[in-house]
């Protein structure tokens, strides 16, 4: 037992190093390319060869960025095989038929297009190279799509069937699984706060510039564009969030609770904007409130979640100890149902072995009226199906609030520059530059939202983390943990070095 | 273009750490290693998902 937590404790956080690290570079990736795009079509239009200077300065950025974070995400997928292989096995052809599209059209599209991007400048016309430097923004996002269509799988599988026979998930109807609300949602969301992150990238570069008295035309026009991007973008993250939230609300219940601290759920439920979770409160206690401090909006959560303001929430206590009245099933009946499955994969085993087809159709119907809630067969206390409340809690609070504070940022600063001088604006071009690393906050956090308010689940009620990994030594684990975070750290120190050394020399000296 | 050579050379350098050194001495394929049909990696995965751990 010792072991398997160590080791399961050890494999999370390795992914999680992985997964947060290698999001560091994506965002950027995903919205510096249309503002790269957009400069470009400027120039097209205008002809003036100043605007060529200016995007040729934010590809060089962008080159950088792409050049450090350029495979990292294979990492994960070298995890999947050594230290998640039972989950690897399990999930089947969800990774196999997304990814591998992903593969083909990040490859094609980014690696041709790229090039011509990069080196075609005086080799092809203006227009075909516009067209490349949009295909190459297109094609980026596109291949985001693939893989948020399989982490949108695992938080709430379809289309997919579990066959005990060759024991993997197989899919049956691949529109499903392509037209999963979840991953739509979640494209749209990561999406649209990428390009919230590339806005804030370009305001802080640019605030830096004013508030050193350099490149000021450069840093003005620079300024006005993504600040215009980052608040038209930042509106569809909103909404996507809201649609995300309605999402989880609807298929990962418990999600939601930690989201916002609920233990025992109401009607008509508040959203706590902010708040300080206690920290004595325990699950199934009744008697503590819950926070400490709380500024709520009465009914919001209700409306949100579920779109009707009657609509009920159910907290933390409701969903692991049931709660007759809603409908809720308690996770101590879900674990009954799902002792049954397992027993009835075991039984289907035995017929396998023995080569008896009537016991083996017996033991798959058995198995198919009870695998709805097969992952809670695995769970050893109803308390092991709630995540970690206060580190959901904060990160979600964290997000929300600073998505508020980047829309008044970039409201502030168009206002400014379109009505006054933003260069007397010092107080804003301060806040232009410390928003950068918020904006890296932010997006960490989205991403301990999503997959910290999941736990203990690798598959969404199918298959825990405890039963996902291979059985290996965790030593191993924790060895391979300290080498990415190294290798990870000194691609950290090379990023922030070569970019800070690029933006001091400045677009003249490009 | 001395930026353009630094990147090639970060890209190829961390393209080799990661495949010739991470990947073929860190992570080999668990499954892989340990079976060699499909039949026996299914009948391994049966047996970890019925019996308790
Ligand atoms: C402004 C209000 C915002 C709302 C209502 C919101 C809502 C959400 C929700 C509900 C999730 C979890 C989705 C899931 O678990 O399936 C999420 C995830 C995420 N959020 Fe936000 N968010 C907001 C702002 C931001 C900001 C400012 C950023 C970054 C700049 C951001 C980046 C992310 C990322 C990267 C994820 C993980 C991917 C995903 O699950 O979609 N969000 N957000």
């Amino acid at each position: 037992m010792e072991h398997v937590s160590e080791l399961v404790d050890w494999s999370r956080a390795q992914f999680a190093l992985t997964a947060l690290y290698h999001w560091i570079f994506v965002p950027l990736t995903l919205g510096l390319s249309f503002i790269i795009a957009i400069m470009e079509t400027v120039y097209v239009k205008t002809n003036d060869e100043w605007w060529k200077k200016t995007t040729q300065f934010w590809m060089t950025l962008f080159a950088i960025n792409f050049a450090l974070g350029l495979a990292t995400g294979i990492i994960m997928e070298f995890e999947f095989g050594t230290n998640w292989s039972n989950y690897s096995w399990i999930v089947g052809d969800i990774f196999g038929a997304p990814l591998a599209i992903e593969g083909i059209m990040a490859f094609f599209l980014e690696s041709t297009f790229f090039a011509i991007m990069f080196f075609g400048w005086n080799k092809v016309s203006k227009k075909t190279h516009l067209l490349s430097t949009w295909l190459v923004a297109i094609g980026s996002n596109l291949s985001a799509l693939w893989i948020l269509i399989a982490n949108g799988w695992m938080q709430h599988p379809v289309g997919m069937v579990f066959n005990p026979e060759s024991a993997r998930n197989e899919m049956v109807d691949f529109w499903a699984v392509v037209l999963n609300p979840n991953a739509y949602s979640k494209f749209l969301h990561t999406i649209s706060s990428g390009y919230v992150l590339a806005s804030l990238f370009v305001i802080a570069v640019s605030s830096w510039y004013l508030l050193r008295g350099r490149e000021i035309k450069f840093a003005k026009r620079s300024i006005i564009v993504a600040a215009s991007f980052g608040m038209i973008t930042s509106l569809y993250m909103l909404a996507s969030g809201d649609e995300s939230a309605h999402q989880v609300a609807l298929k990962q219940p418990m999600k939601l609770a930690a989201m916002e601290g609920i233990y025992r759920g109401e009607e008509r439920q508040g959203l706590v904007a902010a708040g300080i979770l206690n920290p004595a409160k325990t699950i199934g206690d009744d008697k503590l409130d819950t926070f400490l401090v709380k500024v709520e909006i009465p009914y919001v959560l209700s409306v949100l979640g579920y779109h009707s303001l009657d609509a009920f929430v159910p907290g933390v206590n409701d969903i692991v100890y049931g709660n007759e009245k809603h409908n809720v099933m308690s996770v101590s009946q879900k674990m009954v149902i799902g002792k049954e499955a397992v027993t009835a994969l075991g039984q289907y085993k035995i017929a396998q072995k023995a080569n008896d087809e009537i016991a083996k159709q017996e033991a798959l119907k058995r198995f198919e009226a009870s695998e709805k809630y097969l992952g809670y067969g695995y769970l050893k206390d109803p308390k092991e199906a709630v995540p970690d409340m206060p580190l959901v809690f904060y990160s979600f609070h964290t997000m929300v609030g600073l998505g508020s504070f980047f829309i008044f940022i970039f409201f502030m600063i168009l206002y400014n520059s379109m009505t006054g001088d933003i260069l007397k604006q010092k107080w804003l071009l301060l806040l232009g530059v410390l928003s950068l690393p918020l904006g890296y906050v932010a997006q960490e956090a989205g991403w301990i939202v999503a997959e910290a308010g999941r736990q203990p689940w690798a598959i969404q009620d199918m298959l825990p983390v405890s039963m996902a990994t291979s059985n290996i030594a965790a030593g191993n684990v924790m060895i391979t943990f300290w080498m990415f975070a190294f290798i990870f750290t000194a691609l950290l120190i090379a990023e922030v070095s070569i970019m800070t050394k690029q933006i001091k020399i400045g677009p003249e000296g490009h | 273009m001395r930026l353009g050579k630094k990147l090639w050379l970060i890209i190829f350098l961390k393209l080799f750490i990661l495949f010739a050194v991470v990947k073929l001495l860190f992570f080999p394929n668990f499954l892989d290693e340990k079976f060699k049909t499909e039949k026996e990696k299914s009948a391994y995965i049966m047996d970890s998902l019925t019996t308790s751990k």
